[in-house]
């Protein structure tokens, strides 16, 4: 259908650019999924302009991935009259669309690209404020510190050529000329540019702690006030030009740490996951249905309870309430960890975060959307949730959270933003041995010459400036960043490193994060099935949205071929009806032989005689086994889930760790605390909502996804989910930087103690200074960067797989060639 | 030797301009997507942007 719609309009350069473009054609959206966008308060929340003519909006496309995507959302113009112009930005995943709304509506523009495979993602989130704009500020400092840097030098350039002034006059005009131009340079980088090294500074000095940047401030004042005591006296030329060299390159480095990835975001809460809005069938005022025209659609926000929700197949609750008309079966994996799907009956109770799978349901709210379970899931931080009688019934994992209403905050001091990272330890000793060194010297010339004392105490003060050891740290690290997004692992931030190589229990979740709860491992029970009969169980499971079904058909891999009739599917039971004459049931043990059986199982009788059953196990992911084998600490594995696992999670991890099942959120948020109690630093590996709480809580979060795009709680570290079995190479990389920040440290105390010597004595020129401080900044720089850069080859391919490590990415993309 | 206040100024004056150009860039967000622009010029025909300005506002 979208070859077809290209061909007509004359894009079949689309399919020329990429082997393989267009991997996800999703299946059809339902009709009047969009309808809320007709909205008006919606609409203005996507629109992010509007005259009479034209609109523009911008939207997330998490299905971006090549350049044929570009080409084709480039190019919507020729498949739409109505859009005037589209561009793509590619790194955020976003579609600027300008379009004339006389002619089609935003409604039909978000169609319009779902129906070409791009459908956008729009949630709550959107319906908020809007987000702070990108903070390029550092970038312009950079910007105006390289300026002012350069030029600088190149009017030192006759200094330190040591170029002799005649006692012409014009000469010494000119050189007092390029020394104040040097002057008037630096203040911008003194006024503008070390901005972030002051307000670092300050901040810690705040909370009465010493961070790196303090020592680096007292050296950019201290190098200012000399060279402009030199200047203005006459007496030289000043380190205008040493100063500003430092300020760039250590700007630099920062700006290198601090590369935020655009299109993730560590601090999601509720609002992304939740949809924009829901159809009611019934709003609150009459909550009798008779005479309802239809479902209407209203924003999340704006849900009362009373009103009465329509839950289709695959969308979210949104909200805890009563379930008054079909058969819900729901899946909540995301917020408890459990597997299964739930079934719930009429008049029972569901609640919001679930994902109905199955035949639409109508819900009635009960509780509004800011007070539902989900949402105090994410609160319990900032407010204890009431225990509330509604709550305790979700289901035994959640029982307790209630009654967990006080977090242990103080057992995570190491999250705030002006904590002390071990090079800001080491930056204090240095602070303490520079002083020691400029009091001596001081003391040295007080004795000597009393009138040498300012300038070698600055001198002192100016070359040892722990600004090697700023660089080294953040060249390191942000090395070690891109390394590590080159390999799909993102981290929040570059303390994250640090806390990573500190780990020494690794805790895991099993939902989602050991098992892949796309899959399931199917084991059939019963008499060898002939052929034909596997094609009968296939075409019928086919007929079916439920897990199990859909499981159950994959697990057959021929196509089914013949008509299926009177097929008849009762929820929470099973599915029967007739294929090439012969009738098929499946289902539950009670329905197909009336004994009940709890285990996760789905029975087959065929013509009325019982066959055998089909068993799940949780699908573990490739390279679990491996994994855990090179982790270089003690692990523990908690689950929300039943432990019908535990014997295949002994096998893998083995008799020492630690298996907890039946864990609710707050058990495994616990369990993490006791572990730091211990005096353990705790990494947690989780995926899911019911995962928040521990991932907060443990020392360092990592949050697992299938692609970058897709909702994650907030986190320290999002990691795709392909490279789970990096993990310990991970580990091993963090931790030796380290080692690379140590080692590139004593070089940087090397050239000190070479410029120390210089000023104790009261010599430093500004040539020695010219030359050291370029020195050792770019020598340090080139040091952390091939170390890293080496540690991260030598780390990751020696744990690369000698299998495909990509069969996932693989099947994908081959399974998207077929559907063509 | 005034003539190398000069050229002292025009290199100056040079530097700054390039320093502005710099940070209009910045400001424009071209640095902000780094593939779809090497990818853009290569397509034969390329996408009508009627106003490119347009989607720079928002």
């Amino acid at each position: 259908m979208v070859y077809q719609l290209l061909d007509e309009r004359g894009l079949c350069q689309y399919y020329q650019l990429n082997d393989h473009p267009g991997i996800n054609l999703r299946l059809s959206v339902r009709k009047d999924k969009f309808a809320f966008l007709d909205e008006e308060k919606m609409n203005t929340a996507l629109v992010s302009f509007k005259n009479e003519t034209e609109t523009h909006t911008t939207l997330y496309l998490p299905q971006i991935h090549c350049s044929s995507c570009l080409y084709l959302l480039e190019n919507l113009h020729r498949l739409e009259p109505g859009v005037i112009a589209s561009r793509i930005d590619f790194t955020a995943k976003k579609i600027s669309v300008v379009f004339r709304q006389q002619q089609i509506s935003l409604r039909q523009v978000v169609e319009l690209l779902a129906s070409l495979g791009y459908e956008p993602y729009i949630s709550l989130h959107d319906l908020g404020q809007s987000r702070p704009g990108l903070s390029r500020s550092m970038v312009y400092q950079l910007g105006v510190a390289g300026f002012c840097f350069g030029n600088i030098m190149l009017l030192c350039f006759p200094e330190y050529l040591g170029l002799k002034v005649s006692s012409d006059a014009s000469d010494k005009a000119l050189q007092t000329a390029f020394r104040y131009i040097s002057f008037v340079l630096a203040l911008p980088i003194l006024f503008y540019s070390s901005i972030p090294f002051y307000r670092s500074a300050w901040g810690s000095l705040r909370r009465g702690l010493l961070n790196i940047d303090a020592p680096i401030v007292l050296a950019i004042w201290v190098t200012f006030s000399r060279s402009v005591w030199e200047v203005l006296s006459g007496t030289g030329s000043g380190y205008f030009d040493s100063m500003s060299g430092i300020v760039f390159f250590m700007l630099a480095g920062r700006v290198l740490q601090d590369k935020t990835y655009r299109q993730l975001s560590f601090e999601r809460d509720y609002t992304a996951y939740f949809p924009m809005a829901v159809s009611i069938v019934a709003p609150a005022a009459d909550s009798s249905r008779v005479g309802v025209p239809g479902p209407t659609v209203k924003a999340l926000p704006d849900i009362r309870s009373g009103d009465t929700l329509l839950i289709h197949n695959g969308e979210l609750i949104p909200a805890d309430g009563i379930l008054t008309r079909g058969k819900a079966l729901i899946d909540y994996s995301f917020v408890t960890g459990e597997s299964a799907p739930v079934a719930r009956e009429i008049g029972e109770l569901v609640y919001a975060g679930g994902r109905q799978t199955g035949s639409s349901i109508e819900v009635l709210v009960v509780k509004e959307v800011v007070q539902s379970y989900l949402t105090q899931l994410w609160d319990r931080q900032e407010k204890p949730a009431p225990a509330a009688p509604l709550r305790p019934s979700l289901s035994e994992t959640a029982s307790s959270a209630s009654t967990q209403t006080t977090r242990l905050r103080a057992s995570a001091p190491a999250r705030s933003p002006f904590a002390l990272t071990s090079s800001d330890i080491l930056s204090r000793y240095f602070t303490y041995v520079l002083f020691t060194i400029a009091a001596l010297t001081a003391v040295f010339w007080a004795f000597h010459d009393p009138a040498r004392i300012a300038s070698a105490v600055t001198a002192v003060l100016i070359v040892a400036c722990p600004c090697a050891l700023l660089l080294s740290t953040t060249f390191t690290n942000g090395n070690l960043l891109r390394i590590l997004s080159r390999n799909q692992c993102y981290l929040r931030n570059a303390p994250t490193i640090e806390r990573i190589a500190a780990t020494t229990h690794i805790v895991f979740d099993k939902t989602g994060t050991l098992t892949d709860s796309a899959k399931a491992d199917i084991f059939f029970e019963g008499k060898p099935l002939s052929p034909e009969d596997k094609n009968a169980i296939a075409a019928i499971a086919s007929q079916s949205l439920h897990p199990h079904s859909k499981a159950l058909a994959a697990f057959f891999t021929g196509k089914p071929e013949g008509p299926v009739s009177h097929f008849l599917e009762i929820p929470g039971k099973g599915l029967e009806g007739y294929f090439s004459g012969h009738h098929i049931r499946l289902g539950s043990s009670a329905f197909i032989t009336g004994n009940p059986d709890s285990r996760q199982a789905v029975h087959i009788a065929i013509d009325g005689k019982y066959k055998g059953v089909f068993r799940y196990a949780n699908h573990y992911r490739e390279g679990i086994g491996e994994l855990v084998c090179r982790l270089p600490m003690p692990c523990s594995v908690l689950s929300g889930d039943t432990d019908r696992e535990k014997q295949r999670l002994k096998e893998i991890f083995g008799p020492d760790a630690e298996l907890l099942f039946h864990q609710s959120p707050a058990d495994k948020e616990r369990y993490i605390s006791q572990l730091q109690a211990a005096g353990k630093q705790v990494l947690f590996i989780g995926d899911g909502l019911n995962d928040a709480g521990a991932l907060r809580q443990s020392n360092v979060g990592i949050a697992l996804s299938s692609d970058n795009n897709t909702f994650t709680p907030a986190s320290d570290v999002i990691l795709n989910e392909r490279q789970l079995w990096q993990l310990p190479a991970f580990i091993r990389l963090c931790r030796s930087g380290h080692r690379i920040i140590l080692a590139s440290f004593i070089v940087s105390i090397l050239y000190n103690i070479v410029g120390l010597s210089f000023a104790v004595r009261g010599e430093l020129s500004p040539l020695v200074a010219a030359i050291l401080m370029p020195a050792s900044s770019l020598s340090i720089l080139l040091l952390t960067y091939s170390c890293s850069g080496l540690a991260g080859r030598l780390l990751l391919r020696k744990s690369a797989k000698p299998a495909t490590p990509d069969v996932s990415g693989k099947r994908l993309r081959s399974s998207a060639t077929a559907q063509k | 030797m005034s003539v190398l206040i000069i050229l002292l100024i025009a290199s100056l004056s040079v530097a700054l301009v390039f320093l502005g150009l710099f940070i209009w860039n910045v400001r424009n967000r071209q640095y902000d997507d780094g593939f779809s622009p090497p990818q853009r010029i290569l397509f034969d025909d390329p996408p009508l942007i009627t106003d490119p300005e347009h989607l720079h506002k928002n």
